[in-house]
């Protein structure tokens, strides 16, 4: 990404450097397995020789801890929890992932701010509202959504993997069914719809998730290889704030988007 | 999601701004006893003041860790803790909320920081709009006299020396203050801000600010001495 193009308005004061890293976004449900898939990236990028930092939601210095805290008691209410998660990623966009990306590393993120809209607006709130706010966020050089069919399947792994449901994770904020495993499947399905809608708007590489985590593994790799060696067809200037680069950027996304489908659907996909 | 100026409640809303030593909340605390006595239910909400996040203000304020962006964002996660605590549930139950700042402060400070215009109030869209916005206007000279003299230390993020315009508080403090000041006046009539002249004596600004409060609480007025 040598040229910063964001969603909406840019950053203020984002340094006008070159950027020589490679921003890639894996997205998906929780309990999909991505921490997972991510650490094993992770060993396979730097074997090749690449720097990599990696980065998710809660890691911010700045509000990392506040949000944790506040999800432990029962006063924290929805627009503020929206806006907690909107500071935490700010925070780790300018500390972390920008400085990572000039200094050439590949930055691997666990979710960006499309399961942060998507958790939100399925809370109620306002999606253009939602994207207003995070058009602050840089435009990756590639998402990969590791998709899974149903909230069921979701549930399977969550109870074979041990760690059992967790309140956020099952929705229980949200008062949507009798006990934790009724809640979780009505939520994860509410959130699987909202990031299917999000698929075309945000040009999400769907990864097929419901196999098994090697052949999943083994179609990342080769997906993310083909993200960080394609040529930078972005050449939108360096981190204007005017309107006409947004349109700009739409219209380069819109590109790279065709320009993928000719290559025979998403690189993901297999 | 209800957006800024759809908000229906039967409560008031009062907010009071200003640049820092505009003796807005001296005004606002007279208010508040004016209020109380005349037997009002009245609830007080300030700026900054949510338990969930003024932990994390005071942590990254003490280490330097705000840029403009998280500057702004995290007054508004402040702000909509308040908002759902302090002020929407008061105003449903029929209170007077007065409020010690409000979104124009963020407006205003932010956008002096180099925050985009537009970002910073679509980021403050929930907010509920209030009934009077008062805007205590000191001439700048006033104002810096009144927080220089009075205040031992100026501090970091207080003087906007995290602007890096100078490396000297006080003259940060003045620069950041005109910028701020600056905004709030091209507030006035975009936000319809009630403008109080903050150089007269406190005495003629309260009655000003009662006079006009008392047309708001018309029913309640005849109750009032």
């Amino acid at each position: 990404m040598k040229h910063l193009t964001f969603y909406g308005t840019a950053l203020p004061d984002v340094e006008p450097e070159p950027y020589n890293g490679k921003l890639i976004v894996i997205e998906g449900p929780d309990g999909v397995g991505r921490s997972t898939q991510i650490g094993l990236l992770r060993s396979w990028l730097e074997a090749r020789g690449h720097a990599v930092l990696d980065t998710g939601m809660t890691r911010s210095e700045l509000a990392g801890r506040g949000i944790k805290e506040a999800k432990l008691g029962h006063t924290l209410g929805r627009l503020t929890m929206h806006l907690y998660y909107a500071t935490d990623f700010a925070d780790r966009l300018e500390n972390q992932m920008l400085p990572a990306l000039r200094a050439g590393f590949i930055v691997l993120t666990d979710r960006y701010i499309y399961s942060a809209m998507a958790r939100a607006v399925v809370r109620g709130a306002d999606p253009d509202w939602m994207r207003a706010i995070y058009g602050i966020a840089l435009v990756p050089d590639a998402v990969f959504y590791l998709r899974i069919q149903s909230a069921a399947e979701l549930a399977e792994r969550i109870v074979v993997s041990g760690r059992g449901f967790d309140f956020w994770e099952s929705g229980m904020d949200m008062y949507l069914g009798e006990d934790y495993y009724d809640s979780f499947i009505e939520y994860q399905t509410q959130m699987l719809s909202e990031f299917d809608k999000m698929t075309a708007e945000y040009g999400f590489h769907l990864i097929d998730a419901s196999r098994p985590l090697p052949r999943v593994a083994t179609d990342l790799r080769r997906a993310v290889g083909r993200a960080i060696t394609r040529r930078t067809i972005r050449q939108g200037g360096a981190s204007t704030r005017s309107e006409s680069t947004n349109e700009q950027a739409q219209i380069e996304q819109a590109r790279v988007r065709s320009h993928e489908s000719r290559e025979g659907k998403g690189a993901g996909q297999v | 999601m209800i957006s800024y100026g759809q908000h229906e409640f039967p409560g008031k809303l009062f907010v009071v701004e200003g640049t820092d030593g505009s003796g807005k909340s001296t005004q606002l605390a007279l208010l508040h006893q004016w209020l109380k006595a005349s037997g009002f239910p009245v609830f007080y909400s300030e700026w900054n003041s949510s338990p969930l996040v003024k932990d994390t203000t005071k942590r990254a304020k003490k280490r330097h860790l705000f840029t403009p962006t998280t500057f702004s964002l995290i007054h508004a996660t402040d702000f909509a803790d308040r908002t759902e605590r302090d002020i929407i549930p008061p105003l449903k139950a029929g209170a007077i909320v007065l409020a010690d700042r409000y979104i124009y402060t963020a407006f205003a400070r932010d956008v002096a920081r180099g925050c985009d215009r537009a970002w910073v109030r679509e980021l403050y869209r929930f907010a509920v709009k209030p009934t009077v916005a008062f805007f205590f206007r000191a001439p700048l000279d006033v104002a810096i006299e009144r927080i220089v003299s009075g205040r031992p230390e100026l501090k970091f993020y207080e003087a906007g020396l995290d602007m890096d315009w100078t490396d000297e508080p006080e003259e940060s403090f003045k620069i950041f203050q005109g910028r701020i000041l600056a905004e709030y006046d091209r507030m006035v009539d975009e936000f319809g801000l009630t403008m109080i002249d903050a150089t007269r004596s406190i005495e003629r600004q309260q009655r000003e600010v009662r006079r006009i409060i008392k047309q708001h609480l018309m029913e309640e007025a005849a109750i009032m001495a």
